[in-house]
This record gives C-alpha cells, sequence and structure tokens, in this order.
C-alpha cells in the first residue's frame, strides 16, 4: 500500500507500540495508588512529563496529557470561554480552522458568545489589519491553527502572537496538530498560552495528546473527578499511551530536521508534475507546509477516483478525514475564495517522513491514467 | 545570518585579585559541565574573555542553559571578525538586519587595539552612517535604542554583538567552598541550596527518611530537587540518613512537647558527622525565623547548640511569599509542593514547645541512649550521585 493520507491519520512506529505494549503489562498500577507500584508508574509518568516538557522547550508542569486533538481543542476553547466569561464573551477565530475549534466556537454561540470567523486569502492566510480590528474590549481568546489540515497553508503565528502581546487578557490558543514534527514552533517565544497536539498524526496511537497551557492560565476543566493532571484533566492517567505518545515525539524530533528537507523536496518535485497535467489545478500555496499538497480537478467527482486509486493500492483523500463524511463543498476551500467547481473536486496528499520518491512517482503515474480514464468516461 | 560564538562576560569575577585565575577557570568548567550534551560546542578562554565557539550549534538551548550558570554577568551571540574595516562595515550591517524592521539602534565602539588606524569615535560615524545608509526602515536613537550594535577591536580580532543578555550573576559554583544542606522536600531547603549555590558554595545534600513512615515518593522527591539544583553548577551529592529506629527513640523517650526540637539536634549531629567525615565546612538550612515553631529564636539557639559548624541560614530574614517566588522562578516548587510525608511532617506533636531551653533538653536527652543510635544512622548513610543529564538509561530507557 501506498499510504498518502498520513494528515488523517499515521502508521504507529514499531518502536511507540513496543512502549505502549511494554507500559500496559508492566506499569498498569494506578499513579494515584500510594503503593509503590503506583510509585513506579508515577515516577514514569513524571519522566515521560519531563521529556516533553524538554523537547517542546516548556516547563514540565505546563504539559497536560490528554486523548488528542478535538479534545485539546475542545478544553482549550471551552475552558477559556467559561472560566473568563465574566471579562467578555468575545472570540477569535478563523473561517478554516479543523471543525474541533470551528464547531466548538459555533457551540458557544448558543451559551451567547460572539464568535467572529477571520476571513483567509486565496492562500489560506488571514490578515493581521482584520485580526487587529476585530479585537474588543471584551474579547477574551484568539484561536488559529498553525497548519491547515486541508491546505497546507501557515499562519504567522509569531506576528498574531507579537498582536496578542498588545492584550495581557487576552488569551492565545493554537490548534498545533497538524504542524507538529513538520513546521517548527517556539510556544514561549511566539506568546502562545495554549498549544493543541495530537499523537497519532506523529506515528503515535490514537487516543494520546498533548495540551501545552502556560502556567498561570486558569481554564474550567471539562472533567471533573480525582484532580489528575494538575486539575485541568480529570480521569485516570492514560499512562502507556502518554508514555508512547513522548516516545513518538522524541522520534520525530530526532528525524524531524532532514525530513523536512526530504518532504519539502517531495512536494516541489509533486507540484511541478501536478500542474503538467491537463485538468489539475493545485490549491496548496508555494509556502505551505511540507508534508501537504491539495489539488482539484474540477467537474471530477473525487470519491470516484480516491476508489479507483484505492483499488491499485493508494490511499489518499479529499479532504480532511474529519469533515468528508459532509459531501458537500470544502469550508476551507470555499473560504479561499475558490470556485465552487474546484472546492468540491479537491484531493489530500499528506506525506510523512518516510514516503519515498518512489510512492509519489507510481502515484503519479496511476493518477494521470485514472484521471485520463475518467475524463474518457465522463465526456 | 548565523552567530558563530557567545560571548560570555563576567562582572564581578573581575575584581577578585589573585584568585581570579581561579575564578574563571571553574567557570569554564561549569560551563563545559554543562553543555556537556553539544557535542560539538568549545569553551574557550583567551584574554581575558570567554567565548562558547557554536560550530554550527543552534545557540538557542546553550543560551538557556547558560542563563542559568551562576558567574555568568551576561552573554551576547556574537560574530568573530577580521580588523578590517570593510568586513566590520559588512557583517555590523548583517546583525542590524537582522533586527525585526522598526528597530531603532546605536553603534558602540570600543578600540581596545590601538594599532588599528581608525579611532573609535570615528568608527561610530563610518558604521553608523554606513548602516543608515544600507537598511531600510531603521533609525539611530542614541538615548533609548531598541538595540546597541557593539563593535570591539582587540588585538586578535573584531568582535561584534548585539543584544545583551543578563545572566544569573553570583560565583563560580566550586569557588567558595562547600556546604552540607539539610534536604527537606519542602518549598524552604532547596531555595536556601540555590542561595547558597549562587554565592559559588558546592553543594551537598543530607536527607533523613523513615521508612516506612515515609515513602519511597517522599524519596524520590528529594532526589528530584537536588537534580534541579544540578542545572546552577554541577552534580549534588545527596547523603540519605536512615532516620526510623532514632525517631522512633525520640518519640518514645522524649515528652511530646520537646520531641521536635531533640529530633532537629539529632539531625544536626548527624550532619555534622557527615561533615567531618566528607571535609565539609558548614550546614545549611532553610531555616527562616519564625516560620514554624522550631525555627524560634529560642529553638534556633537550643538547636544549634550540638554543633559548633557554622550554620548558613539563607533564608533566615524572607517572607514566605518571597522564597515562594523563587521557587517557581526555578521551578522547584512543583516538587516541592507533592503532598508526601517527609520525616519533620510525621509524628508531629500538637503542640511542639516553641520557646525550648538548652538546659531542659540537655536534661531529657540525658535520659535517652542516643550515641549507639546515632551511630548506626551515620553508618547507614546511602550516598547516591545526581547528575543533571536525563539518566534515559535506566528502568524506562527503552519506554521513552
Amino acid at each position: 500500500m501506498i499510504y498518502l493520507d498520513n494528515s488523517a491519520t499515521t502508521k504507529p512506529y514499531p518502536e511507540v507500540l513496543e512502549s505502549f505494549r511494554q507500559v500496559s503489562t508492566q506499569f498498569f498500577a494506578n499513579p494515584s495508588s500510594i503503593h509503590q507500584f503506583g510509585g513506579k508508574t508515577e515516577t514514569l509518568l513524571t519522566k515521560a512529563r519531563v521529556q516533553a516538557a524538554s523537547i517542546l522547550n516548556v516547563k514540565p508542569n505546563e504539559i497536560i496529557f490528554t486523548s488528542g486533538g478535538t479534545e485539546g481543542n475542545n478544553m482549550a476553547i471551552k475552558g477559556i470561554a467559561l472560566e473568563h466569561q465574566h471579562r467578555g464573551k468575545h472570540i477569535i477565530t478563523t473561517e478554516i480552522e479543523h471543525p474541533s475549534v470551528y464547531d466548538t466556537c459555533k457551540s458557544l454561540e448558543k451559551l451567547g458568545f460572539e464568535i467572529t470567523y477571520l476571513p483567509v486569502n486565496e492562500e489560506g492566510i488571514i490578515s493581521l489589519t482584520d485580526l487587529k480590528k476585530a479585537i474588543r474590549q471584551d474579547t477574551i481568546m484568539i484561536s488559529v491553527m498553525h497548519v491547515n489540515n486541508e491546505l497546507g497553508s501557515i499562519q504567522p503565528i509569531e506576528e498574531i502572537g507579537e498582536v496578542s502581546k498588545d492584550y495581557p487578557k487576552l488569551f492565545f490558543h493554537v490548534d498545533h496538530v497538524q504542524g507538529l514534527g513538520k513546521v517548527p514552533l517556539d510556544f514561549k517565544k511566539t506568546g502562545i498560552d495554549l498549544c493543541t497536539m495530537s499523537g497519532h498524526k506523529i506515528h503515535g496511537l490514537k487516543g494520546s495528546g498533548i495540551i501545552y497551557i502556560r502556567q498561570g492560565t486558569s481554564i474550567y476543566p471539562l472533567l471533573h473527578g480525582g484532580g489528575q493532571e494538575g486539575e485541568y484533566r480529570s480521569g485516570t492517567e492514560n499512562v502507556a499511551g502518554s508514555v508512547s505518545m513522548v516516545k513518538a515525539l522524541r522520534m520525530c524530533k530526532e528525524k524531524m530536521h532532514w525530513h523536512i528537507e526530504k518532504m519539502n523536496n517531495l512536494k516541489k518535485h509533486l507540484r511541478t508534475e501536478l500542474e503538467k497535467i491537463d485538468g489539475v489545478v493545485v490549491n496548496t500555496p508555494v509556502q505551505g507546509a511540507p508534508h501537504l499538497m491539495n489539488f482539484s480537478v474540477p467537474g471530477l467527482k473525487p470519491e470516484v477516483m480516491i476508489h479507483s486509486l484505492g483499488e491499485s493500492g493508494i490511499a489518499l483523500s479529499t479532504k480532511s478525514a474529519c469533515s468528508s463524511k459532509q459531501l458537500d463543498e470544502s469550508r476551507v476551500l470555499s473560504a479561499c475564495g475558490f470556485s465552487e467547481r474546484r472546492s468540491k473536486s479537491a484531493f489530500r496528499v499528506s506525506m510523512s517522513y518516510d514516503t519515498t520518491k518512489e510512492d509519489i512517482t507510481i502515484f503519479l503515474k496511476e493518477f494521470k491514467k485514472t484521471v485520463r480514464q475518467l475524463k474518457e468516461v465522463m465526456g | 545570518m548565523k552567530y558563530d560564538h557567545i560571548l560570555i562576560r563576567y562582572g564581578e569575577l573581575a575584581l577578585k585579585g589573585k584568585n581570579q585565575k581561579t575564578f574563571i577557570k571553574q567557570l569554564q568548567e561549569n560551563i563545559r559541565y554543562q553543555l556537556k550534551e553539544f557535542s560539538n560546542v568549545t569553551v574557550k578562554r583567551t584574554q581575558g574573555r570567554m567565548f562558547i565557539l557554536l560550530n554550527g550549534q543552534n545557540p538557542d538551548p546553550i543560551i538557556k542553559k547558560c542563563k542559568q550558570i551562576f558567574g555568568i554577568h551576561s552573554l551576547s551571540l556574537a560574530l568573530k571578525v577580521e580588523n578590517d574595516t570593510e568586513s566590520i562595515k559588512e557583517v555590523a550591517l548583517s546583525t542590524l538586519l537582522d533586527q525585526p524592521e522598526g528597530t531603532t539602534f546605536k553603534v558602540e565602539v570600543r578600540r581596545a587595539n590601538k594599532a588599528f588606524p581608525i579611532p573609535s569615535q570615528e568608527m561610530n560615524q563610518i558604521l553608523g552612517a554606513h548602516l543608515l545608509k544600507n537598511s531600510k526602515g531603521y533609525k539611530v536613537d542614541v538615548h533609548k535604542p531598541h538595540t546597541v550594535i557593539k563593535v570591539e577591536i582587540r588585538e586578535e580580532a573584531t568582535y561584534i554583538t548585539s543584544s545583551v543578555i543578563k545572566g544569573a550573576g553570583g560565583l563560580p559554583v566550586k569557588t567558595a567552598g562547600k556546604t552540607l544542606l539539610m534536604l527537606s522536600g519542602g518549598i524552604d531547603s532547596p531555595i536556601a541550596g540555590y542561595l547558597a549555590m549562587k554565592r559559588g558554595v558546592e553543594v551537598e545534600a543530607i536527607h533523613f527518611h523513615s521508612p516506612p513512615f515515609t515513602s519511597d515518593r517522599a524519596k524520590q522527591k528529594v532526589l528530584d530537587l537536588a537534580k534541579e539544583l544540578t542545572v546552577y553548577g554541577h552534580q549534588v551529592k545527596v547523603h540519605l540518613v536512615p532516620f526510623t529506629k532514632l525517631q522512633q527513640a525520640i518519640f518514645k523517650d522524649i515528652p511530646e512537647a520537646y520531641a521536635m526540637t531533640v529530633m532537629r539536634r539529632m539531625m544536626m549531629r548527624i550532619s555534622e558527622a557527615v561533615c567531618r567525615k566528607e571535609g565539609i565546612l558548614s550546614i545549611t538550612t532553610g531555616e527562616s525565623l519564625g516560620q514554624v515553631a522550631s525555627q524560634t529564636m529560642e529553638s534556633m539557639n537550643t538547636i544549634n547548640e550540638v554543633t559548633n559548624y557554622p550554620v548558613l541560614r539563607p533564608l533566615v530574614t524572607m517572607d514566605k511569599e518571597e522564597i515562594v517566588q523563587i521557587s517557581r522562578d526555578i521551578g522547584t516548587y512543583d516538587i516541592s509542593i507533592r503532598p508526601y510525608e517527609d520525616c519533620c511532617t510525621i509524628f508531629v506533636p500538637k503542640s511542639p514547645k516553641t520557646r525550648p531551653k538548652r538546659d531542659k533538653v540537655n536534661e531529657l536527652e540525658a535520659n535517652m541512649d542516643f550515641q549507639t543510635l546515632l551511630k548506626e544512622a551515620v553508618e547507614g548513610i546511602e550516598i547516591l550521585e545526581i547528575h543533571h543529564q536525563e539518566d534515559r538509561d535506566e528502568a524506562f530507557k527503552d519506554l521513552l
């Protein structure tokens, strides 16, 4: 199988799986139990937290283990909204967020919050002028994703951080799920208060994630109970999930440097070749993330193509997996101002560190062939 | 633009006269110890200056580490160029262009090398003019500039730096003798150790544990605290004293109200024994006057009676809030508040004597045979060496 749907999820590294297995069998005790076995497990979890903090260049108490990206985004947005609503009920986000941010914001509208959804240009980037204009007396939070999951466009997080520094009471949340391991981000330097990350996008396991919450930031927890994770998230800790995610994080960090360059080269190649194909338009901006390539074949029903390529053992996706159940056009692409025909016929190739030149060559060959065939059928 | 080295300044050390050389050597060794993991980085001394040669290494994590090393007054990212006006002009310009647009600046030339043909004032003007002419969006502000581009023309080369990063100050650890820190696991004692280190003192720690009344987690907590201290200078040796028997004897033989005072005196005696054995010259505690029963003036007087070793109390006049603030800043707070009992919190008498008298305590201790137990405790001491590097090679190695 040629797997080009790494933005939907990645294949876990064998070492990560092995770590999960070992922790689940040897360190299954509850870290809160006071016996020695509990103590061991607790020490292990602490080590994992310290290691994650050192990789991400933050403090250990700023690392909160979660179940993944959706939880992290919900926790950040609802948590800040509920905790700080007395200060204001206005939140700023963008039109191209992942559903776990976008729909969370929608849900807050029902509770009386007002949300500004910032528009984007055709490269999928917000304007800082729009952002500055949108900030009001009662704004309590800005939530902007780092790398867009459909297009790969990169938001100017550093500049947004600069803007938000002028409003010390404003919280800045970043959905870093697609950026982690692909586009470096310094949380401290950019003044981020909360940052969501997910394990299974970096060859960890589903059900593991991390949210960075800057020391001193108070949120209203989604989950109340035993007060685990520094009261931010109750529930018996998923030690195996967390430890294995930190392992995946370390492995990615070690590989990251030269693999980014490799993916960038593959992406460049992919772009050149795709642009040569009659009827194909590339949607991803040139300055995008290294692993993502979005393109359309206007007039073509993408599902047909996905199934047809699937027959040849190639996996890619239409838009993001999380929204692909809604059959209408992509919200993200239409926000960029693309025509309905273009937004309805988009494909996404997403690579990992392990994607090879050969994978891309085979994909291109099969893709060209299928485009030709389908065009003949559809006249 | 890529910086090739970091310039280290060591303010106070420069004043240390004859000892200066030892101090600087020690600082160099401490920096090397902290930067061990960056294998391609070198720490060099030339002409009364210290440099970290980056050799292509990203400077950010190195600066982060250096900011915690005592004895460093300030540091700057720097570039080394030849003593040649054209090269200096070029590099000064790229240093400026490295700053965000809109930055105001001034140029500061120091000509230590009087053989260089252009005097500093004139060089200031030449460089200022060059920078203004060849950049856009930068302005000169001689009074309150965002950045000062410093150009130091020395004999061997010229060094160009922009921002000055504040260091931890203090003196290099290991230049002011050794102390034994009584490390309990609370908020105060690690701060006392930290402050002693700030003045160049090398710290070893002593901890009393009373299993099964105190748990492995309480012990781990102390080791974790010791580890936090290692980032300021060197490895920390921890002496773990088995205290159960002695503590039980105290609570059996001594009236409840005096048990705390006697326990403290026993700890002091054991600490002094360790000092003698290890050649350590003083004892450091986290006591702060009036904080709890054992820290009244009377208590200190009574407890201190058992040793004539100097007892350093860096926190003695500090408020609790000040201590907490430091512990938050240096990252020991979250470890200190882990809720495990240590030997000072078990067997706490309901109403300890806040004004114990020496005579009375001596009288009570005379009824108790503690010499054997003391000896046993000292002999049973376990010594652990804590290093600052992540010890990934132990039990959890393969898991993370």
